[in-house]
């Protein structure tokens, strides 16, 4: 069984929410990301999604664009997010890992090679951030057919007929975009947010994660009462970039786990 | 060959195009798709665009017969469309002006546009400030600085221009802010893409503003040279001018249609923008194309001469047309399109747009290997006038816009205790 089923049963059965950090792999250093996703477990990351790093990223904003660069000018590339991954497997059975990135450089690699790779090196799934459902019925498959989660957004825009479009493919999870914008905006509507994501999950079987825009310890209390997860993503990258190098993955993990705090109560 | 009737409901021309875009922007496309069908062939929305095109854009433009130049290559005639007698300038503005009818009628108050060379930028700001439309332009803050005149005419226009400081700092990047710009203020923004590239429905839509460039010239070309050309030529940055010259002329097999891409320095050399010749599949900016990448599926920078071939992709129609056989792509390099501007310039008194410059280049390539009874339709899709400062720099010219501009200079000489000259273009 798919890890990310394993652990949304296992938080279903004690009425937690799940808590899904984003890092980008590669930044703030190469060699930080391995321990960050450690200490980010430790801290009590339900599953961790690994940004892969490309030079276009259409959906992210100004904080995620800024640490795919810096990722990419150090060298970072899909195959080396796979060793990264398959290097946590080690001593991490467990944490369910997700790949989030864009369409090019899988395409690159070759669709079926790549989710052979990534099935191989222990990741559970896979978001595809310009793989909309219409885009993506033969990857889901291929994905689907090596236990890999085929993992999709949600926006406020999306009408009932995607929803169920979505939750007909989707597995593992799905991530609610909880704004009009780009990643790590500012403008979250609470309410707004709770009545979407009821109404995503009268319709969809899998976990509703939200996203986009949580940004600390109190708002990810607030979408955590009405979600089935929380995804962190800018706030965290940024706590990672403004700490000393030798205390990136500490820092990280320290900033999770007050969130995690906030999150329990 | 069968009637070509692409792209399919979903927007892909075979294996190319579709809606690469993030869940964000679904709707605002099925929104803009479903306008569009509305639109396309309602009587008063083509009314209201032809008056536009005749009225404001000055259309039909002329063909011209480049006889001197034919007869000096001593081979087929060369025929320019002259677009660049275009309002603003260049073809960019028939697109806009189709795009900025279809923001009022949506009730978008707002339009958002990206450039590189400033010429879209220009077009869009030109037809906002027509139609009383708040306009924002995107352009990489190194295009910022390339292209002072475009961004001061933006201005002029009332438009407002952000520079971009993203990745490479050129269009590509300013293209992914403007789709970061519409995902957020979808609700009353319009977003006209410059291009036949982007997610459905654009690269159908720019083509079918764009494609009155061909269905001009099928209509002119009779006239002119008592038949359809043997083969139409254009330059293909993006390619919405070749393709609104190309898209009438596809079902008519006799004609070759070829595009010219940019070979920068050289195609071996990795500083070219040359996506069909030299890039493989690959999706970017919301449509599947031919892509210049590195091996792990990266956006590479491109390097070209002019401005407005200098970009990554191409439209998913021209990578359908390359792989069926119906279009050619070759290159032209910078050297050899400068070469061809100043001859433009010299033998037919036509100041071409460093852009059109590679497509005339390669038809005088072609002329003289053919007959003289055989007829080549070069697409001269822009004026010149906006390259005055890159042709002069690589000509071995100083320009100055202004006298005063050359006031650090003429200091430092007069300190070596040299004569100042007071004309501002000096031979260096």
């Amino acid at each position: 069984m798919n890890r990310i089923n394993t652990t949304f049963s296992a938080l279903k059965s004690s009425r937690k929410t799940a808590l899904i950090p984003f890092i980008t792999a590669g930044d703030p250093t190469l060699d930080s990301t391995l321990p960050t996703m450690h200490a980010l477990a430790k801290a009590g990351a339900d599953v961790i999604e690994l940004g892969v790093p490309f030079s276009d990223p259409m959906a992210d904003g100004p904080v995620i664009q800024r640490s795919s660069e810096r990722a990419l000018m150090k060298g970072m590339s899909l195959r080396k997010v796979l060793a990264i991954v398959a290097e946590f497997r080690k001593d991490n059975a467990t944490t369910p890992v997700v790949l989030m990135g864009y369409a090019n450089p899988i395409e690159a690699m070759g669709r079926e090679v790549f989710v052979a790779a990534a099935a191989s090196a222990g990741v559970d799934g896979v978001l595809v951030v310009d793989y909309p459902p219409e885009e993506a019925d033969d990857f889901s498959a291929v994905l689907i057919a090596r236990d890999l989660a085929p993992i999709f957004l949600l926006a406020p825009t999306s009408s009932a007929e995607r929803v169920q479009a979505v939750g007909r493919l989707a597995r593992g999870y799905v991530y609610y975009v909880s704004l009009r914008g780009v990643t790590g905006a500012g403008n979250l509507d609470v309410a707004d947010v709770a009545s979407k994501v009821a109404a995503i999950k009268a319709i969809v079987s899998v976990p509703v994660g939200v996203g986009f825009g949580i940004r600390d310890a109190a708002t990810a209390r607030a979408v955590g009462a009405v979600a089935d997860a929380v995804v962190i993503g800018s706030a965290l990258v940024q706590t990672m970039f403004d700490a000393p190098e030798s205390e990136i993955a500490q820092t990280g993990g320290a900033w999770l786990a007050k969130v995690r705090e906030a999150l329990d109560q | 060959m069968k009637p070509y009737d692409l792209p399919d409901a979903r927007g892909h021309f075979g294996q190319y195009g579709g809606t690469f875009v993030a869940e964000t922007l679904i709707e605002a496309l099925d929104q803009l798709k479903a306008q569009y069908a509305k639109y396309q062939f309602d009587p008063e929305f083509r009314r209201e665009f032809e008056s536009e095109l005749k009225h404001f854009v000055g259309r039909p433009s002329p063909i011209y017969h480049a006889k001197r130049w034919s007869d000096m290559l001593g081979g087929a005639q060369i025929y320019f469309k002259r677009e660049d007698l275009n309002h603003t300038g260049a073809h960019k503005i028939n697109n806009c002006i189709g795009q900025a009818l279809l923001a009022k009628r949506l009730g978008k108050p707002r339009v958002i546009a990206e450039t590189g060379a400033g010429q879209h930028g220009v077009a869009t700001a030109t037809i906002a400030a027509r139609y009383g439309l708040e306009c924002v332009v995107y352009m990489g803050s190194e295009d910022v600085k390339r292209q002072a005149q475009n961004v001061y005419r933006m201005k002029l226009l009332g438009a407002t221009v952000v520079p971009v400081e993203s990745g490479s700092k050129t269009l590509k990047d300013a293209l992914n802010e403007a789709l970061r710009d519409w995902v957020t203020n979808v609700d009353n923004t319009f977003y006209i893409i410059g291009t036949v590239a982007g997610p459905h429905p654009y690269p159908m839509m720019v083509r079918d503003f764009q494609a009155i460039i061909g269905q001009e010239c099928i209509a002119q070309m009779p006239e002119m040279a008592g038949r359809q050309p043997d083969a139409v030529i254009a330059c293909v940055g993006g390619g919405s001018n070749a393709m609104g010259i190309f898209y009438p002329y596809i079902e008519h097999e006799k004609t070759r249609l070829i595009g010219v891409e940019a070979a920068g320095e050289g195609l071996d050399t990795g500083k070219h923008s040359a996506s069909l010749t030299k890039g493989v599949p690959g999706v970017l900016h919301g449509n599947r194309t031919y892509l210049l990448q590195d091996e792990n599926g990266q956006i590479i920078e491109t390097h070209s001469v002019s401005a407005g071939l200098d970009y990554p992709g191409v439209g998913p129609e021209h990578a359908y047309l390359k792989d069926i056989g119906r279009a050619e792509y070759v290159g032209i390099t910078d050297d050899e399109a400068l070469k061809t501007f100043h001859e433009c310039c010299r033998i037919e008194g036509i100041i071409p747009a460093l852009e059109s410059a590679h497509a005339i280049s390669y038809a005088t390539k072609l002329a003289p290997t053919m007959s003289k009874d055989k007829v080549l339709l070069v697409n001269l899709s822009g004026r010149g006038d906006k390259d005055m400062h890159t042709v002069s720099m690589k000509s071995g010219l100083s320009f100055f816009c202004h006298p005063e501009c050359e006031t650090g200079r003429n200091v430092a000489a007069a300190a070596r205790g040299e004569t100042v000259s007071p004309i501002s273009i000096v031979r260096k």
